[in-house]
């Protein structure tokens, strides 16, 4: 079996009259690291969202782990998720957000253990072992009692990487986890996360860090105005790109 | 953006460092200190005036302070407050939940709800429960529209003027605490939804783990304020002909006529009962305030410090 771990088909998203994502069509295969980059608004972080359901799909096919996301589809029709459905469904991925979005008002163990326990009901000494071991895998093992407002930026999003992991998603996805990071606090997660990529983790990253995008990423996927202008291995989109909005975007970058 | 929250030690803000001893003068503020001495000294003269006023009547003070009477609607007073302000809370979360509902009569119902109780006179609503009775009569549970009902008994019986003064205190109440918690949740930062639902958490989840918990920082002061103001509140209760702490006061000053004392005392038990309470809210605003500002440690901390 090769399927994709995220497969979008033309998919469509609108606030109010405008739209934001028009037709996505992406391949995510399991195992491999998928950077979204691209001018802000381009609709990378809606797209992202939508992926875990925190954004509702209008139209096209969304696949999570061969499950549609959203929808449960029935007789050629589809039937909108139940609120229980939706959240059961996003155990399939971790997320990780630009402002981390720890609980400041759990410690940060407390933060790690939370979801594990209270929303898959195991016990809390099991959990609470193994969130132990990810604070040491994030380097961050001795500040288990702290309060998230006591850590450094950097520090706070490697809690939030650690905090997703404990539910042990098949998939990780990433909006711009480093954009509201001072720049000597940007190494730090980005080695944590590509620690995770080496472990085979699949990984669907917003992010503007073009180096890590190049050395990291299998896929490289250019969104400019809700459409996918260009998509594929590093190399190829950031070293020679073919499509003149791509080829403008990384001037301005670089 | 995110700061650092490491602060350098206090005590090294000294006005000079040690090797170079320039001296300094600190300003003088001699104003300030002839406002101060004047000020006490009108406070002075005042409880002064208050201590030897024999018309105050310090000894009748003393002599009711601990009557039974007074001590048994003190705590009448205390169960009105507790009672109520718990049910006003509860029922002022579900109504906060409510208005927020993305449905749209279920919101308008809490709103109409929150318009109505803080729209009228808490005394015209404590009144209106005690003659309940007046409209209907019977009390009794059934369906609507004239279908079969289980009678549980007379209004006049099973509303008193006890249950009148709890159903007026904590309708009213939950009205105002409605709109100190829906302001409490909207305090939140919205990143903490998507947070929560990431991780796969339900929306009753969502609300008792993460929001509600970071709301309650923000709805503590307020509410501290409404407790008080319910426990001063219930003296309207005195209007029910309920023996609460001012009702008793009045009976005892109907009799001997030493008003003043007599009110003396309630407001003595009044002072002590807002004084307990703004202690434990003192206590619960430290609890929620966790992980917001380490402010409460970093002050016990540096307070050692000077101390050095």
């Amino acid at each position: 079996m090769n399927t994709a771990m995220v497969e979008a088909r033309g998919v469509r998203k609108s606030f109010g009259s405008t739209e934001i994502l028009k037709g996505i069509d992406l391949r995510v295969e399991r195992g491999s690291v998928t950077c979204l980059i691209g001018p802000s608004g381009s609709g990378k972080t809606t797209f992202l969202r939508c992926i875990n359901h925190l954004e509702k799909v209008d139209a096209g096919r969304l696949y999570v782990d061969e499950q549609l996301v959203g929808y449960a589809e029935r007789n050629g029709r589809l039937y909108e998720m139940k609120e229980r459905q939706t959240a059961r469904s996003r155990l399939t991925a971790g997320m990780v957000f630009q402002r981390f979005n720890l609980f400041p008002h759990m410690t940060v163990l407390e933060n790690i253990v939370e979801a594990p326990v209270h929303v898959l009901g195991r016990p809390r000494s099991e959990v609470t072992a193994e969130a132990q071991t990810l604070l040491d895998r994030v380097g961050l093992g001795n500040r288990g009692h702290s309060y998230p407002q006591e850590l450094s930026g950097g520090q706070q999003q490697r809690i939030a990487i650690a905090r997703a992991l404990a539910m042990k998603p098949k998939l990780m996805l990433f909006d711009e986890p480093t954009s509201a990071l001072d720049p000597e606090l940007v190494g730090e997660v980005l080695d944590v996360m590509k620690s995770l990529a080496e472990a085979g983790m699949t990984m669907v990253v917003v992010t503007h860090e073009l180096g890590f995008a190049r050395q990291v990423s299998d896929q490289v996927v250019f969104m400019d105005q809700g459409v996918v202008v260009e998509s594929g291995p590093p190399a190829e989109v950031l070293g020679s790109p073919h499509h003149e909005r791509t080829q403008a975007f990384l001037s301005k970058v670089l | 953006m995110q700061q650092q929250h490491i602060i350098p030690d206090a005590g090294q803000i000294t006005p000079a460092a040690p090797g170079d001893s320039i001296p300094v003068v600190p300003l003088k503020h001699p104003l300030r200190l002839a406002i101060a001495v004047v000020l006490i000294l009108v406070a002075l003269s005042a409880a002064w005036d208050v201590a030897v006023n024999k018309r105050y009547h310090w000894d009748v003070v003393a002599s009711y302070l601990f009557a039974p009477q007074i001590t048994t609607g003190a705590g009448l007073t205390i169960l009105l407050t507790v009672v109520s302000m718990s049910v006003g809370i509860a029922l002022g979360t579900v109504l906060a939940i409510m208005r927020l509902s993305a449905n749209p009569i279920v919101s308008t119902i809490s709103r109409g709800y929150i318009w109505f109780f803080r729209g009228t006179p808490l005394l015209v609503q404590l009144i209106f429960w005690y003659n309940i009775a007046a409209l209907y009569p019977v009390i009794a549970f059934g369906l609507p529209f004239g279908g079969p009902s289980l009678v549980l008994g007379s209004a006049n019986v099973l509303i008193t003027p006890l249950g009148a003064a709890l159903l007026g205190l904590s309708l009213n109440e939950a009205a105002y605490m409605a709109e100190i918690i829906r302001g409490g949740i909207g305090s939140v930062d919205k990143g903490q939804y998507d947070a929560a639902r990431a991780l796969g958490m339900n929306g009753s989840q969502l609300m008792r783990r993460v929001i509600l918990p970071q709301a309650m920082r923000v709805v503590l002061p307020p509410t501290g304020n409404q407790v008080i103001s319910m426990l001063k509140g219930t003296a309207l209760v005195s209007v029910l002909a309920i023996s609460d702490l001012l009702y008793s006061a009045q009976i005892i000053y109907a009799n001997n006529y030493q008003t003043i004392p007599l009110l003396i005392v309630a407001s003595l038990w009044y002072l002590l009962m807002t004084t307990i309470l703004s202690f434990f809210q003192t206590k619960l605003e430290r609890r929620y305030g966790r992980g917001f500002d380490a402010a409460p440690r970093r002050t016990r901390r540096s307070k050692t410090r000077t101390i050095r």
